[in-house]
């Protein structure tokens, strides 16, 4: 098959929907009158989805809490309760490193078909009843004086990591056209109240991505704390903002259940009354330090996807077109599988209305040392991701650090020259 | 007349409009602002439509 690049990522006009017939005459196709062909590739080519079962293991995370029960149960020792944090910050970068990479892509032939197989759906959609089975769980244990506090706050922990994640599940969801997946998109980030994500990052940081405007895309230079409050306040605001102007243009004010952020705040709210009334009001503490958990991890994954990279200005100055080479991606198998291939982000970037399992990897995108549970463990030493990640940046623009995405103030770490027209001035 | 978004394919028609973004049936392309991203994907504005026939 030809080989993948930018040019083909950014396919003129329909390659994304309709296959190009060239394409089918360059694969293996045996059989083409419906004989002979597994279950797990489409008629007439020869081609099996290795990964196609393996997406059942990103249900290893909701199902934590629910495990960590059966087996705290089982032995009496609390300590299970942090089977989630241990999944995703020991087990998981450990797997990064043992099972290697996988940088295979699907033959282009069948992307569509492959698109097109609900099974894939429902690895997603399963997420949620084990994601809400957990929560009531953890709410359970709370409110019960006979768990220890150390245990409860393991649960907690459990509980802030199946939020984070759900957050992919959710962005995973909230990218698709079905009218379902949208819905359940809400509904998967109302635990971590981040409902206002549905409408930022599908209409704020996929516009701006790469750029200083994003406040969800992180700048060289930049911590990871200090990057946390910008983009959680900024991603709000924002959202709000683009509600506001979409409502405005229908001669609307904002205050409407209309408004995809309100509404979608609504189920939290909905969602932590019925808690509290079931539980009492001693549940709000676990409420609010669980959700805050959950979207400092999806916020740490935000962090490293895009580091310092920047998109130019065309002479008319627009922006460019987001290219394979503004994200950092990861062939790491382990996390591909716990994120649903997020970490092959500049397919996404490209194409984000793509499924999962039909995302791939391109040669030319930069690629991080590891996986994004790896390199989110990282992203929490200030200095030790600097040690790592700053040459990458500065290599990815051939040496040239004036080309990357600098957090102001910070230019002359890396021998730049701040720009004096810019309209960024140091905090 | 319709315009495409180059992306995803998503199509704008005039007289279907785009009405939860704010542009009734009959809304008229020239009406829509240039710095409209496309609604499902975001990946491009309105400039870089494609035009349908």
């Amino acid at each position: 098959m030809r080989p993948l690049t930018a040019e083909n990522a950014q396919p003129p006009a329909n390659e994304n929907a309709k296959l190009p017939a060239a394409e089918n005459d360059k694969l293996p196709d045996t059989a083409v009158a419906g004989g002979g062909i597994g279950r797990d590739g489409p008629a007439g080519v020869a081609w099996t989805d290795r990964k196609k079962y393996l997406w059942l293991l990103g249900l290893a995370i909701p199902l934590a809490p629910l495990v960590a029960w059966g087996l705290v149960t089982a032995t009496g020792w609390g300590g299970f309760w942090y089977l989630g944090p241990f999944l995703f910050g020991v087990v998981n970068p450990l797997l990064d490193l043992l099972l290697g990479k996988d940088s295979s892509n699907p033959p282009e032939s069948v992307l569509s078909w492959l698109e097109e197989q609900r099974y894939y759906r429902w690895c997603t959609y399963a997420y949620l009843p084990l994601q809400y089975a957990g929560l009531v769980l953890a709410c359970w244990m709370w409110s019960r004086g006979d768990v220890a506090l150390w245990e409860k706050v393991g649960l907690m922990l459990t509980m802030g990591v199946v939020g984070g994640i759900a957050i992919n599940t959710a962005h995973e969801l909230g990218h698709k056209k079905d009218v379902l997946e949208r819905r359940l998109s809400k509904v998967a980030l109302a635990q971590t109240a981040y409902g206002h994500f549905y409408i930022e990052h599908n209409r704020g940081h996929h516009v701006r991505v790469a750029t200083p405007e994003d406040p969800a895309s992180a700048r060289l230079g930049e911590s990871f704390y200090r990057f946390l409050p910008r983009t959680v306040w900024g991603s709000l605001r924002s959202a709000w903002r683009l509600e506001k102007a979409r409502l405005a243009r229908s001669g609307k004010g904002p205050w409407t259940v209309r408004n995809d952020v309100l509404n979608a705040w609504a189920l939290t709210v909905a969602l932590y009354a019925s808690l509290i009334a079931a539980f009492g009001i001693g549940i709000v503490p676990f409420l609010v330090v669980q959700a805050v958990i959950g979207f400092s991890a999806l916020e740490v994954v935000n962090y490293l996807e895009h580091y310092g990279l920047l998109r130019e200005r065309t002479p008319a100055g627009r922006y460019e077109r987001c290219a394979p080479r503004h994200s950092w991606n990861s062939n790491s198998i382990a996390s591909n599988i716990m994120l649903y291939h997020l970490q092959r982000h500049s397919d996404h970037h490209a194409n984000p209305t793509r499924r999962f399992q039909a995302l791939r990897h391109f040669d030319e995108a930069p690629e991080l040392p590891s996986g994004y549970a790896t390199l989110a463990r990282l992203a929490t030493v200030p200095p030790l991701w600097r040690l790592v990640m700053d040459k990458r940046v500065i290599a990815h623009y051939g040496g040239d650090a004036s080309r990357a995405n600098i957090q102001p103030g910070k230019h002359a770490r890396y021998g730049v020259t701040p720009p004096a027209a810019s309209g960024e001035t140091p905090a | 007349m319709s315009h495409r978004c180059p992306v995803c394919d998503y199509e704008y028609r005039e007289e279907d409009g785009a009405p939860r973004e704010g542009f009734p049936a009959g809304t008229p392309w020239a009406e829509v602002p240039d710095d409209w991203p496309c609604p499902d994907c975001g990946v491009r504005e309105k400039v870089d439509f494609e035009e349908v026939r």
